[in-house]
């Protein structure tokens, strides 16, 4: 079954900005997929209009089969958002928040309860459930806001921009939560700006932009599909000017790193080959750009005209 | 909105769905005052301390000191006269500034897009903040009445009137001040219809004088305004006098609320104020 099927989806703004212009995707239950893009191609718009906070200018969606033109209660109660900006109520206990929330789609007080302890403490934040909002980091108001929209367990899950400004180890944590709750059947669409994030998670990828889909495939398909690689070598040996590598272009960054660029098929076995031959030792090697982060730059460049880098 | 199945044919799974939503939009309804009151009982210094300190200071100038030059007005000492009007504008300020400030705070902080987001319809949504106005109206009167019977003997001739009328006021009230909320896109704009429309209204209402006071022209003028209706019916349960037919008061006030109501709900649903 589709969790997700968006058909020619437009938005026009009242002030003539025409923020989607005919999208259409799909997302398959028990998905995990990304939805990328630029500042500004849409993706917040799609989302809003999922949740009823934007209203379509034309096109279709339904949600696990529901019709959102039709069945707008059924489509709300299969989802949970995280928004890209911080909507909590400043004043409310955190536990308070996810209580509240839980009501709101209709989970008795008591279950609600148990359910707000259960995604605190998978949050962390259970020491701080008696702690006003306003009170927390903006780490914690990020994960107090992915606890409330797992409160009433949404079959999907629909994340923006997530982990905007939170620390490497919460980041971390929080990527473990939402692939454990991934691995329990619900659907998630993650729109973020960390591609390394969008490759280590999703298995599907969408690319927005200027308010179309420009890209929608497996994650492995798109990745395949990037032409060039660059590798940053760090060597043990200090050199003075870049080592020559038949067929590969080289560049000196400082005594200790060079980068390689290596086209699709060429591998570096020969890099590492002729590298030895020269009695140069590879200590340590990194790729320069994230796969992903290269692909999304040259699909976006290149669809605005912009030069591929 | 919900569907009722029966009006579209029965189906097992049309019941599922409609026993379903009326369950979220119970729980719903449960969560929105367990919200409003907790939330209006937390800050009882901003909301139950201010209007006894007001109704305190207008029955000692007013009804004790000013009153007792004035003498008897409509047959009751002027204090007794005031008595009805002050807890009702008590009520009014209340109801209107309860709905008005938590359903605004919600907009401006965003924590509104909780309840939007949900499947809750707009009905659920509407009465739960208007239940939350009225519990505050209520308290308010209760207290104000506590603070009147210090300073004159109340009366209760029609106590039905007197509960049904005051518990309509603050519904209208609190839906005025949702609709308000909802329109309004700064502070300035919440502010500017309790300062230039309720308090004029309200002082002109008929809270401080009797109608009869009145030339015949201003009479006419006074009869347009609602408040005017509200007050003298809430004067009549409580004195049994009253300048105005209670038939016509109770007409005036189901129509407002049924009015703001249907607003209110067709604003939401338009996405006024909460959807781009």
């Amino acid at each position: 079954m589709n969790a997700l099927v968006i058909e020619n989806l437009r938005k026009v703004y009242r002030n003539g900005v025409e923020a989607l212009k005919g999208i259409d995707l799909t997302v398959k239950e028990g998905d995990f997929c990304a939805l990328l893009g630029p500042n500004g191609a849409g993706k917040t718009t799609v989302i809003g209009i999922l949740t009823s906070l934007v209203t379509k200018s034309a096109g279709r969606i339904r949600a696990f089969g529901y019709d959102l033109d039709r069945e707008i209660e059924a489509v709300k109660a299969c989802i949970g958002v995280v928004p890209q900006e911080v909507n909590l109520n400043m004043f409310e206990k955190n536990q308070n928040v996810l209580i509240n929330q839980a009501g709101y789609y209709g989970v008795p007080r008591r279950v609600a309860r148990v359910r707000a302890e259960k995604y605190l403490r998978a949050l962390h934040l259970w020491d701080r459930r008696d702690d006003v909002t306003r009170n927390l980091s903006g780490g914690m108001k990020r994960r107090l806001m992915i606890a409330r929209a797992l409160v009433h367990e949404p079959k999907l899950l629909i994340l923006d921009e997530p982990t905007a400004g939170v620390d490497i180890e919460i980041r971390r944590l929080m990527w473990n939560l939402l692939r454990k709750i991934n691995a329990e059947g619900t659907t998630i669409i993650l729109t973020t700006h960390y591609l390394e994030e969008a490759e280590s998670l999703c298995r599907n990828i969408a690319i927005i932009d200027e308010g179309k889909i420009i890209e929608n495939d497996l994650m492995v398909n798109v990745v395949r599909k990037l032409q060039r690689e660059v590798f940053v070598l760090s060597l043990e040996n200090t050199i003075d000017q870049a080592p020559a590598l038949d067929g590969y272009k080289v560049r000196l960054r400082n005594n200790h790193e060079i980068e390689v660029e290596v086209e699709k098929g060429q591998g570096l076995n020969n890099v590492f080959r002729a590298l030895s031959d020269q009695s140069l030792n590879v200590a340590s090697m990194r790729t320069k750009t994230n796969r992903l982060e290269e692909l999304f730059i040259r699909l976006v460049k290149s669809k605005s005209g912009g030069e591929s880098t | 909105m919900i569907v009722n199945p029966l009006s579209e044919g029965f189906s097992p799974e049309k019941e599922h769905r409609f026993n379903s939503l009326l369950k979220v939009n119970l729980i719903g309804f449960y969560t929105i005052i367990y919200k409003e009151i907790r939330r209006l009982l937390r800050i009882w210094v901003q909301t139950m301390v201010p209007p006894v300190i007001t109704m305190t200071l207008y029955f000692v100038i007013f009804g004790s000191l000013i009153g007792q030059r004035i003498g008897q007005m409509e047959g009751v000492p002027y204090t007794t006269f005031i008595a009805p009007g002050l807890i009702m504008m008590s009520v009014i300020t209340n109801s209107f500034g309860n709905v008005v400030s938590s359903f605004f705070s919600g907009k401006m902080q965003q924590h509104l897009e909780e309840m939007l987001i949900s499947p809750l319809c707009f009905t659920t949504i509407v009465t739960g903040y208007v239940f939350g106005g009225v519990v505050r109206g209520l308290l308010v009167a209760v207290l104000v009445t506590g603070v009147a019977m210090f300073f004159t003997e109340l009366r209760l001739e029609h106590p039905l009137v007197t509960i049904s009328v005051v518990v309509l006021t603050a519904m209208v009230f609190s839906l005025a001040g949702l609709l308000n909320a909802i329109f309004a896109k700064n502070f300035d704009e919440i502010s500017m219809i309790p300062t230039f429309v309720l308090a004029p209204l309200t002082y002109l209402g008929g809270v401080f004088f009797s109608l009869s006071l009145l030339s015949p022209m201003w009479q006419k003028v006074a009869m347009i305004n609602p408040i005017l209706y509200m007050v003298n019916a809430f004067r009549y349960g409580m004195l049994g006098s009253s300048d105005i037919p209670i038939g016509l008061a109770y007409t005036i006030i189901l129509c407002a609320l049924i009015t703001f109501y249907a607003a209110a709900l067709f604003l939401l649903r338009r996405g006024t104020g909460i959807r781009s």
